[in-house]
């Protein structure tokens, strides 16, 4: 019995050790779209539902409370919305730059068009976090001259759009959309010193075309999601009160 | 061995085994039919699309491509599944789970192979090695070298799987990540000339493995128009030889059907990407027949 067991195991691998000589004959091709006349399996679709619910559950908790809608068309060049990502940047990530650098944040510099989302009025959710900003993009601290922080005002000048800042700066532009003032922190922006300016990675990395942050002293990455700072600020906030202010202004004659 | 001789052992062979009832169908005259499902970019979209969605409401979803596949599998058990890359990044599923629920729903679904996008970086390397206990299939990607990095020893170049006594080659190619992946996300991960690399492998898995069939799973995207030049499916298709299906990513490209180009030696080579989001599913079959091909111009095909 095992002998022929043995013989037979021989024939097949005495078989598959020699190539077998076919061709390709035929090839049909085709895609099938999937779409709700195709029954979901049941075994799947149980094993999904209790990671759904976690993230829903996860993603409505309440988080805080948005007394007015905020969006980021409010404003000409400073709007609720902006002003409120720009000052939560710099309010969450200053405490992990200081602690590893010993260095304050001099300035957060975002973007506009980074601002994916409104905040409505009601509940905050983690969801309105993810919403306002779904990318993984993170805080990064530029060390760079004040020369370049002056071409970032001529870019901000030229741009005309409420691309958020936070309240360390103070920027009014001309009626030409000319800078008639520049200051940081109540002083102006000294061309030769260095500035601690933090924004995110895609705009470092020459997003939005502002290539004022290349080239550098010297480059801090925080691996900290700019989301996750939003996430982080709402927690500690019971009510939110972002307010447009006068930080970048033009100034009406 | 001579053909005659090959010929007449098996079928005393099958004969043989006959007699011992267990009848050897691959080595009967009839036709083999090996299909090949695949999809890409499926990026962390698990549920289907809602009802209000603008372009894709009530499309995709894991549960219903689990449905189409086993009732695929059903018709023809020698049914491979394969995705090419970008698995991650899309929706809070990746975000809370990390590539957790994908990579074991993968499993669920019995995916053969899958290669590695540019997106699953996006935990870095070390985010995408932690998931690997929660893949029940392997990865493959010839043009990475992970040989500095926790990945290491865990992505083949290619893998061959048999099919009803068919062989088939699968080899993975993934995008270049300077530029498009942060540094310190892939690490000492080293891109290679998808090009060179392809040349490689289809050598290796038709002359030297003897593969009957040649696929790539490809990650570096469908083709650029505006950079015509830039390695991509369509490039690659006509600057090798012996690949018989690229299936693609990246670009997101939502062929209709799959594309049939010349490679370099004037042989047709298909090329299919079923877009993103798991809104499609690609299916190739190939029908195989014992002996030389009769016609010289190759395989009809039908899309």
């Amino acid at each position: 019995m095992i002998i022929k067991h043995l013989f037979k195991l021989f024939i097949l691998l005495f078989i598959f050790s020699c190539h077998n000589e076919t061709h390709i004959s035929k090839i049909e091709g085709k895609r099938i779209e999937i779409n709700a006349d195709i029954a979901s399996d049941t075994a799947i679709e149980n094993f999904i539902k209790p990671y759904r619910e976690n993230v829903n559950k996860n993603l409505d908790s309440i988080i805080s409370y948005a007394p007015e809608t905020y969006s980021k068309t409010d404003g000409e060049l400073n709007t609720a919305i902006g002003n409120l990502m720009a000052d939560a940047v710099f309010e969450e990530s200053n405490p992990v730059f200081k602690q590893r650098t010993g260095k304050n944040i001099d300035l957060v510099l975002l973007n506009h068009g980074g601002i994916r989302s409104i905040i409505s009025k009601g509940n905050v959710t983690t969801r309105t976090a993810f919403e306002v900003m779904p990318f993984e993009n993170s805080v990064v601290v530029v060390a760079m001259k004040g020369e370049q922080v002056l071409d970032m005002m001529q870019y901000l000048a030229q741009a005309k759009r409420a691309h958020p800042v936070s309240n360390h700066l103070q920027l009014e532009l001309g009626k030409d959309f000319e800078i008639s003032s520049a200051t940081l922190n109540g002083k102006p922006i000294d061309k030769d010193a260095i500035y601690h300016v933090a924004t995110n990675d895609y705009l470092y990395n020459g997003g939005d075309r502002m290539t004022f942050f290349h080239p550098n002293d010297s480059l801090y990455v925080l691996d900290y999601k700019i989301r996750n700072v939003l996430i982080d600020y709402f927690k500690k906030k019971d009510t939110i009160n972002p307010k447009r202010d006068n930080r970048f202004i033009k100034l009406e004659d | 061995m001579k053909r005659r001789q090959f010929i007449q052992q098996s079928t005393a062979a099958t004969a043989l085994l006959g007699l011992g009832g267990l009848g050897l169908q691959s080595f009967g005259p009839e036709t083999k039919k090996i299909t090949i499902l695949h999809t890409n970019d499926v990026h962390s979209h698990i549920d289907p699309f809602g009802p209000d969605h603008e372009r894709n409401a009530n499309k995709g979803g894991v549960a219903r491509r689990a449905t189409l596949v086993e009732s695929i599998r059903k018709e023809n058990p020698n049914t491979l599944l394969l995705d090419a890359g970008d698995i991650f990044q899309g929706t809070p599923y990746f975000n809370y789970y990390g590539g957790e629920l994908e990579f074991k729903l993968m499993s669920m679904l019995d995916y053969d192979l899958a290669t590695i996008g540019n997106h699953d970086f996006d935990n870095g390397i070390d985010g995408l090695y932690a998931q690997l206990p929660h893949a029940k299939f392997e990865f493959v990607s010839a043009n990475y070298d992970f040989s500095n990095t926790v990945m290491d020893t865990h992505v083949k170049p290619y893998k061959i799987l048999v099919k009803d006594g068919i062989k088939i080659g699968v080899f993975g190619l993934g995008v270049q990540l300077e530029g498009l992946v942060d540094k310190n996300m892939y690490k000492e991960t080293v891109y290679q000339n998808p090009i060179e690399v392809a040349q490689d492998m289809s050598r290796i898995l038709r002359e030297e493995q003897k593969c009957d069939l040649v696929i790539c799973l490809s990650h570096i995207g469908y083709y650029y128009r505006n950079r015509p030049e830039r390695v991509s499916d369509l490039n690659l298709a006509r600057a090798t030889k012996d690949i018989d299906l690229i299936i693609g990513g990246h670009t997101h490209t939502f062929l209709p059907k799959p594309t049939i180009e010349k490679n370099s030696a004037g042989k047709n080579v298909l090329i299919n990407q079923v877009g993103a989001y798991g809104l499609y599913l690609g299916k190739i079959d190939f029908y195989f027949e014992p002996g030389e091909p009769v016609k010289s111009d190759g395989a009809s095909i039908i899309v």
